[in-house]
């Protein structure tokens, strides 16, 4: 660090580097985190996946040749052709254009979801990690209850009181992934709340909200961000799961869950009404998990820096 | 920076101060019954070894000891408000602007992820409600004042990007961002290797003569301390056991325990030089949990022998004075009546 050279050559005549002054940190900010994910290989092409399945959910309807239920007798339950790439279902529907139409539902369910966690984890585990005492018993006992059911049991139930269908899909699955997102936060919140930094912004007069919003929250940021990316692999498979047992999104609108489902009873004739959904789900879900150990690996402040290092290197 | 007499308006006066912490094993007593206060453009040094209570002392005025597991009784008059009293909302419109603090460890006392900017405008933004552009400026201004070449730069620099010495010159920034009356330096140089101790000692000097603050410099460092204090006040146990003009400690050291601290400073070029010829007081300071019985410095204490030294605490009782600041010394011992403990008479005022 030139600083260095700076404090040696004492206070009054301490000579000015405007050039080397705050070089841009490649490892700051948003941008440069992926830019330390996708030294991944295994990340790059994870990160490519996803954004491949966010523009088909973008474009869905759109990109598929055929219609989401667009229904012809005459080809019933085609094996896999150039007309149909990933061949037809029980009723004629085109499979290919029905998993990339239930990219959409997928996706957003789970987006939802995991931002409802997120927030509200969030939320609950800086509060309770910051303060600590019987509002920290109180957050925490609830979240433990909730953490208490298995998860897709306690989705079900919720979706047993509030009925069926997407939306309460969402919800459910957003409550069920709450508790965690508090833990990983609170966790982190506990020790943060020791740092000196802490008390050094305590000591100039800042409040309670501004030390969490401003001083505790970007540095808990790690396991969050890991976290959800995790998360969204599950909340996928969730609402796939939901979807499955008929409780997610309901039919005929396309969802790999129900996909899943329908083509179950043809498994044996016709492998692949059911295999591409799932393919589909497969492909999102490892696609966040992988993305989610970069993630680990790349905040990690130890191995950031050995990443740092290496590449300064090149 | 003239020396001035206590009595001549202190703007920060603490009063029979205690800290009690509440932990499993009892309550700690952390800090019992210590007075001092300091006056606008003095120094005042407070010095003791770890755990001494000096640093709790001071944190406690502003709030920042948690209450619980902490109990603080004594008044702390500032600004005409006493500090213990005061509710958290009021105690936050005094750190800043009343009372601006520099930590130990400039290396943990930045946070990480924000910039040096976004750190040095928070109190400004907190307590003068400067915009960002006018917030911006200004810690330019601090960044120039405390010496960091480039100020505009390094407003975006995060803090791994700055050595120790630069990180404390921005903590020092930060602290004097509100124009505090009292600038509190907790082990400001500690941490720091000594060349960049004496830069920062020598800044903290410059600020002080420039903008008229009132520094209380905590430290365990005597070679800092004869530097840059007025007056000085040692701890021990929690209670200041000898207090007095910087000269004068140095010169005529009262208490057993000062004197076993300037004993077991190293001379440079001193005879012999070898490690063993390095006085240390035996023993180690004592449990806060379990306090010893009358003065608290009894067991190690190589001049003890009055009778109330196991049983009562000795009062700070003057012993002198030099320009108008009187040395006070909290010891039955007497170093002007002879070796004999015998012959030791009532040394309480």
């Amino acid at each position: 660090m030139t600083s260095t050279a700076d404090e040696t050559a004492g206070m009054g005549s301490a000579p000015v580097e405007a050039g080397t002054v705050a070089a841009p940190d490649d490892t700051a900010g948003l941008r440069g985190l992926l830019r330390v994910v996708v030294r991944n290989r295994l990340a790059a092409v994870a990160v490519v996946v996803l954004a491949l399945f966010v523009v088909v959910a973008v474009l869905g309807e759109r990109l598929a040749p055929y219609g989401r239920n667009e229904v012809s007798s005459e080809d019933k339950l085609q094996a896999p052709s150039l007309d149909h790439l990933f061949g037809t279902d029980q009723l004629g529907r085109d499979v290919f254009s029905r998993v990339l139409i239930g990219a959409e539902p997928s996706l957003r369910v789970g987006l939802v979801a995991v931002s409802i966690a997120l927030v509200g984890g969030v939320v609950f585990g800086l509060v309770a990690g910051f303060y600590r005492g019987w509002i920290d018993d109180l957050i925490m006992r609830v979240m433990d209850v909730l953490f208490a059911f298995p998860a897709i049991l306690l989705a079900i139930a919720i979706l047993a009181i509030r009925g069926r269908g997407s939306t309460n899909a969402m919800i459910a699955i957003g409550i069920v992934y709450t508790p965690i997102f508090a833990r990983v936060t609170r966790a982190s919140v506990l020790s943060v709340r020791e740092e000196v930094f802490v008390r050094a912004a305590r000591s100039i007069g800042a409040g309670d909200l501004r030390i969490m919003a401003r001083h505790v929250l970007p540095n808990v940021a790690a396991p969050v961000i890991v976290q959800t990316s995790v998360s969204l692999a599950f909340a996928i498979l969730s609402e796939a799961a939901l979807s499955f047992i008929g409780l997610g999104t309901q039919p005929p609108e396309p969802s790999w869950g129900r996909m899943l489902a329908d083509g179950r009873g043809f498994i044996q004739d016709a492998w692949w009404i059911a295999v591409f959904p799932g393919l589909a789900i497969f492909a999102v879900v490892f696609s966040f998990n992988v993305l989610g150990d970069a993630l680990r690996d790349a905040l990690d402040p130890r191995q950031r820096s050995a990443i740092e290092s290496a590449s300064a290197g090149q | 920076m003239a020396p001035s007499d206590q009595s001549v308006d202190p703007v920060l006066a603490v009063e029979d101060l205690t800290v009690r912490i509440a932990t499993r094993r009892g309550p700690a007593h952390v800090v019992n019954g210590v007075s001092w206060s300091v006056g606008a453009g003095e120094t005042l040094a407070v010095v003791g070894e770890s755990g001494s209570g000096k640093s709790v002392s001071v944190l406690s005025l502003l709030g920042l000891v948690p209450r619980p597991p902490a109990t603080v009784t004594g008044t702390a008059t500032f600004d005409g408000q006493d500090l213990i009293a005061l509710p958290e909302e009021a105690l936050q419109k005094v750190r800043g602007p009343g009372i601006g603090m520099v930590f130990q460890d400039p290396m943990t006392s930045l946070n990480p992820v924000l910039t040096v900017g976004r750190q040095l405008t928070e109190g400004m933004e907190v307590h003068l409600g400067y915009d960002r552009g006018r917030a911006q400026e200004r810690a330019v201004e601090l960044l120039d004042l405390v010496g960091i070449p480039s100020p505009r730069e390094r407003l975006r620099a995060y803090p791994h990007h700055l050595s120790g010495g630069m990180r404390q010159r921005v903590m020092i920034a930060i602290a004097l961002s509100c124009d505090p009356t009292v600038l509190v330096a907790d082990e400001a140089t500690t941490a720091l290797d000594v060349t960049i101790q004496a830069q920062i000692v020598e800044l903290i000097g410059d600020l002080q003569r420039e903008l008229g603050m009132a520094v209380v410099w905590i430290t365990h460092d005597l070679g800092v301390v004869a530097g840059i204090a007025d007056r000085v006040a040692v701890m021990y146990a929690g209670r200041i056991v000898e207090e007095a003009a910087v000269d004068a400690l140095y010169a005529s050291p009262q208490h057993p325990y000062t004197r076993g601290l300037l004993a077991s400073l190293p001379v440079l070029g001193a005879a012999g030089g070898r490690r063993s010829d390095l006085a240390v007081i035996p023993g180690l300071p004592p449990d806060p949990v379990h306090l010893p019985p009358g003065c608290p410095f009894h067991p190690r204490c190589p001049v003890r022998g009055d009778a109330r030294c196991a049983d009562q605490v000795p009062p700070l009782r003057p012993v002198g004075a030099t320009a108008g600041i009187p040395h006070r010394v909290a010891t039955f011992y007497d170093p002007d009546a002879t070796a004999d403990p015998a012959r030791i008479e009532d040394g309480s005022p």
